[in-house]
């Protein structure tokens, strides 16, 4: 299988399953796991707690290695960026931290990615649960043809919640942290696609944190929007933080400067599939990363 | 992928710095010279030519803005950029010593002095030593060179010291002589003062180079 063969099925795998990703419920099949026995070797990036570290993680679309050994560790509640050039396996990498890739076919995951001290890709574990824990926001806001209402009830509910009152108060609670409650608390029936692309975003990262996820990963949120709507986004994760650990991918470099806390340069070559080039506090990457590569790729000569 | 017009406005405010470090040392050594000789003429020149150091700095710093406002500068670029900030501000502060020695040179009209600058001129050579030393760092990107720099202030500090001894104890010998003494005094510490901007030059150097900022040398004065 090419490369580009299956990025697109990643992509078309993906609009099909985001519905299932928002809600954390679903019954298809994981992919192959082989669970790689070497310790990581990831950078120390933080004296906070780790939320997430990956163990030799790789991945495999068929026989098209996507991702080589990825070891990182990412502190909890601070944000991470991803950052890298085009095809070097952000997304790809981020989508395998809440098995998102089990909807792709052929997509195979080596090594461990651990959540606290679990592994998700365990035998025993329940990737809906998965799910539950890890959201995700993407890159086109992408809210269900519902009322803005229903789609931030739409996770509370699939995970069983029926009480009117209890779903106000998450609804409200949600458009509230996700710094849009003012501008639509009045309009809660209106069909959600009635709103702004940079207001639909942030539906979508409400939505996300209405079934009280741990960590949220963002697939450049903002990359779609104007660039008041970028800082509002920007403004919000910033926010956010104080509740949940948030990795995010971007291209905007400025983005990745002024919103993370930590930032981790992904890169490929000939040689190498996806690997993690440098990892460290954003601003050290940003005023004098150890890397000429970083060097190269952050200001703009290479990528 | 060469970023073509970046990298020319980059070397063009490194290039104006350089000419902007020339013109401070020609000042430094022009008061100088013009206080050895009671040349007036000549101290007014560099009381006059401190106006074109000051503009040099501050078309400089514009071109630092215009640079941040629209290249959206990282990593060394944009240590290259807060360093020449920094230096251009420490070499106008340079150039305004260099200028006072020039005031202080048109106040000892009829003042005898001619042969008796003492350390004054040790001073002023191992200032502009450093001064030179410390740009060479920069073109060079040479850290460990810049941060020998620092430590040669140490040596302008004790000349300092020894110019102060002489002149008190000329003061207490001759009263006549204390205008005469305090000027000198002033000029001394105004090259003193030089040769500490010289050691903060250095230690952008340093930044640029490790991204570290370090104070490498505390003056004692």
């Amino acid at each position: 299988m090419s490369g580009s063969t299956s990025l697109v099925r990643e992509v078309e795998a993906t609009e099909l399953m985001e519905s299932e990703a928002v809600s954390g419920r679903t019954e298809t099949p994981r992919a192959g796991v082989t669970v790689a026995a070497a310790p990581a070797a990831g950078a120390a990036s933080a004296s906070t707690p780790r939320k997430v570290r990956t163990e030799n993680l790789s991945l495999y679309y068929g026989s098209f290695k996507a991702l080589d050994s990825i070891n990182l560790e990412i502190p909890e509640r601070r944000i991470t960026a991803i950052i890298g050039p085009s095809g070097c396996g952000k997304s790809t990498f981020l989508r395998s931290l809440n098995r998102m890739l089990d909807y792709t076919p052929g997509a195979r995951v080596e090594g461990r990615v651990l959540l606290d001290s679990e592994d998700i890709y365990g035998a025993e574990v329940d990737p809906a649960a998965v799910r539950a824990r890890v959201g995700m926001v993407f890159q086109r806001p992408n809210p269900f043809p519902k009322s803005i209402y229903d789609n931030v009830a739409f996770g509370p509910r699939m995970h069983g919640v029926r009480s009117k009152p209890e779903l106000n108060e998450i609804v409200e609670r949600s458009l509230k942290s996700a710094a849009l409650w003012d501008e639509v608390k009045d309009m809660l029936s209106k069909p959600a696609l009635a709103l702004s692309g940079g207001q639909q975003q942030r539906l979508c990262i409400a939505r996300a944190i209405a079934i009280e996820p741990e960590v949220i990963l963002m697939d450049e949120p903002a990359s779609a929007l104007d660039p008041v709507a970028t800082l509002k986004i920007e403004e919000l994760m910033q926010e956010l933080r104080e509740q949940f650990t948030i990795i995010v991918v971007t291209h905007n470099m400025q983005q990745a400067a002024r919103a993370s806390d930590f930032t981790a340069f992904f890169m490929m070559d000939d040689k190498r599939a996806g690997f993690v080039n440098e990892y460290g506090p954003t601003q050290q990457i940003f005023t004098n990363p150890r890397d000429k590569q970083t060097e190269d790729y952050i200001t703009g000569r290479f990528g | 992928m060469p970023r073509i017009v970046f990298e020319q406005e980059l070397q063009h405010i490194q290039d104006g710095m350089l000419l902007l470090a020339s013109m401070v040392d020609d000042a430094i050594s022009e008061s100088i010279e013009a206080l050895a000789g009671s040349d007036l003429r000549r101290a007014r020149q560099v009381v006059e030519h401190d106006r074109e150091i000051n503009r040099k700095r501050f078309l400089i710093e514009e071109e630092c803005i215009h640079i941040v406002a629209t290249q959206q500068p990282l990593a060394t670029d944009l240590r290259i950029i807060v360093a020449v900030l920094h230096i251009i501000t420490d070499l106008e502060r340079m150039g305004d010593h260099a200028e006072g020695i020039g005031r202080i040179t048109l106040l000892m009209v009829g003042e005898q002095y001619r042969d008796n600058l003492g350390h004054i001129r040790e001073m002023a050579d191992k200032a502009r030593a450093m001064l030179r030393d410390s740009l060479t760092a920069f073109v060079e990107r040479d850290s460990a060179a810049a941060a020998a720099i620092c430590n040669r202030d140490d040596e302008v500090d004790a000349l300092y010291d020894t110019v102060y001894a002489t002149a008190i104890n000329h003061m207490v010998q001759q009263p006549m002589l204390i205008a005469t003494q305090t000027h000198l005094l002033w000029t001394a510490h105004n090259l003193e003062r030089i040769a500490d901007r010289a050691t903060n030059i250095a230690e952008r150097v340093v930044f640029l180079v490790t991204g570290h900022m370090d104070e490498l040398n505390v003056s004692r004065y």
